[in-house]
């Protein structure tokens, strides 16, 4: 495996062979070096006088989001539209779509609108994959329910190779704080941080902390060639102790069932990152949130404004690394057809 | 595949010593003057036309590097999309003479993509366009300002231009294209 911080020649010829990016459990790691590369030119094009360019002009990009989204729908919408892509949003109500023939209905329909890349994000997890199997473009998820948050992983990867020397994650330690059991960000982070040689770190109640235990022993026994063990803890302290990276998670109120916290202020008080929890970290380490915070909950005011925090970069460089994705993924049109799940 | 070699390195390094000096003249002097690569191999060219000029005329002319893979018109028609090689123009744009410089002038096609992507980046003055290669076969109204080589080719012929920089030595060829072109070396 290369490491991070190198673009070799034999690395720089791979192409995108993905109709689909659902999660980055598919991904390999030439080609998220690859989707990193990508993303550089596409800050370098964000950097320009006229933020735009043609390279998808005339596609149509939908975006179908049936759970409550600000950041990740208006930063896929700035970037296809960076694009020059045509860009279309479908707002639907919450509450009574579940997996079935309605969401297959509605990616019908859109699909007969003209829609060749469709970005959805859905409370349930998998429902992704069933978008995928009648629609004749590209899927990209942007979120289901606990599964995967495939663009916040890579953002959240671009932004740590963005801060630490080298752009090489191999052996630093990264510590994930809160709601990891409700987390698609965690679980895809898992993917690319593992990938990327991380000491990672995912930390919280033993109630939020649910399975994770026998993801991790079953990575340290090789399940996935690659990639690397992680560690799951409820002591935070242990969590935090000169890591180069700490990453807060929102407490998902909405998706709560009794009996996991006893309070907000109870996990507050035990959990929370504050200024001097946050000291135990290395002096130069960064502070991630993929939002939206709970602050005075999961993380601190002051913490989340601190010169330490990185949290506007994570906002910034994600409309870079979707405006990647979507170019990549709208070349894939000749992709295998046995990939079409994927 | 046979390819024929048409241009030795000491024919390219005379050749690009000549366009130097047709740019300056054509300039009447070098102010206001940058020159900017087409990625990849316009990219050295433009550093040895620079190095050239800074030789004769004993000053600096800024060089920039241009992808213009965004704005490629065939993005649709390619199986992959091409890998992006990078943007970096350190110099304003505006009232400059732009001297755009790529190894082979073909189809004109990269030449409307790189003027599309320079008129994003600021307003030149001017832009003109030096080549290595002119193999003709134009399919927009373009034209080279200064040519290294014409070479009347057929469409199924493809030139390949060697620079030492990316290429380990310098030459230009000319062979039969069998199927599939490579990724990088015959330009448009």
């Amino acid at each position: 495996m290369a490491t991070a911080a190198s673009t070799p020649a034999a690395t720089s010829s791979v192409a995108w062979r993905h109709r689909h990016l659902i999660d980055v459990d598919v991904v390999t790691w030439p080609e998220i070096e690859l989707i990193m590369r990508t993303t550089d030119e596409m800050k370098g094009v964000l950097a320009r006088p006229i933020r735009r360019v043609p390279a998808l002009n005339g596609r149509r990009v939908m975006t179908l989001f049936y759970e409550a989204s600000t950041r990740t729908r208006v930063s896929f919408e700035t970037a296809a539209r960076n694009l020059s892509a045509d860009v279309v949003s479908i707002a639907t109500a919450t509450s009574s779509v579940t997996k079935g023939e309605s969401l297959v209905d509605t990616v019908r329909t859109l699909e007969a609108l003209g829609a060749e890349i469709l970005v959805m994000r859905h409370a349930v997890s998998g429902a992704p994959y069933l978008a995928a199997e009648v629609f004749g473009g590209h899927v990209l998820n942007g979120g289901d329910g606990w599964h995967a948050h495939p663009t916040q992983a890579l953002l959240d990867l671009y932004t740590m190779r963005e801060h630490l020397p080298g752009g090489n994650l191999r052996g630093r330690k990264v510590a994930i704080v809160g709601d990891v059991l409700h987390s698609r960000v965690a679980r895809s982070n898992i993917w690319t941080l593992t990938a990327a040689g991380a000491d990672l770190w995912l930390c919280g109640p033993a109630t939020l902390l649910r399975g994770m235990d026998r993801w991790a022993t079953a990575w340290g026994s090789g399940a996935i060639p690659g990639h690397g063990r992680f560690n799951v803890t409820t002591d935070i302290e242990a969590a935090l102790r000169d890591a180069d990276v700490v990453m807060g998670l929102r407490i998902q109120r909405e998706r709560m069932q009794g009996g996991l916290l006893p309070s907000l202020r109870e996990y507050a008080a035990r959990f929370q990152l504050n200024a001097e929890r946050v000291s135990l970290a290395r002096p130069e380490a960064i502070v991630m949130h993929p939002g939206p915070m709970n602050e005075g909950v999961e993380i601190a005011p002051d913490v989340a404004a601190s010169g330490r925090s990185v949290i506007t970069d994570q906002v910034a460089n994600g409309v870079a690394v979707r405006m990647a994705l979507l170019y990549l993924l709208a070349g894939a049109h000749e992709a295998a057809s046995g990939e079409i799940a994927r | 595949m046979t390819d024929r070699q048409i241009m030795t390195g000491d024919e390219i390094r005379r050749a690009i010593v000549r366009i130097s000096h047709e740019i300056v003249e054509k300039q009447a002097g070098t102010q206001g003057l940058v020159l900017i690569g087409i990625q990849r191999r316009g990219v050295p060219l433009a550093k040895r036309i620079a190095d050239a000029i800074e030789e004769h005329e004993g000053t600096r002319v800024p060089v920039g590097a241009l992808d213009i893979t965004f704005y490629r018109d065939d993005l649709s028609l390619v199986a992959q999309q091409p890998i992006v090689k990078g943007t970096d123009l350190p110099f304003d744009m505006n009232a400059a003479t732009v001297v755009l410089v790529d190894d082979v002038l073909f189809t004109g096609r990269t030449i409307r993509c790189a003027m599309d992507a320079l008129i994003d980046f600021g307003r030149p003055r001017a832009i003109r366009l030096a080549v290595l290669i002119d193999r003709g076969h134009r399919e927009l109204p373009i034209r080279a300002d200064h040519v290294g080589k014409n070479v009347p080719t057929s469409r199924e012929e493809i030139v390949r231009v060697h620079v030492a920089e990316i290429d380990g030595s310098d030459e230009v060829s000319i062979g039969r294209l069998l199927r599939v072109p490579e990724a990088g070396g015959a330009a448009g």
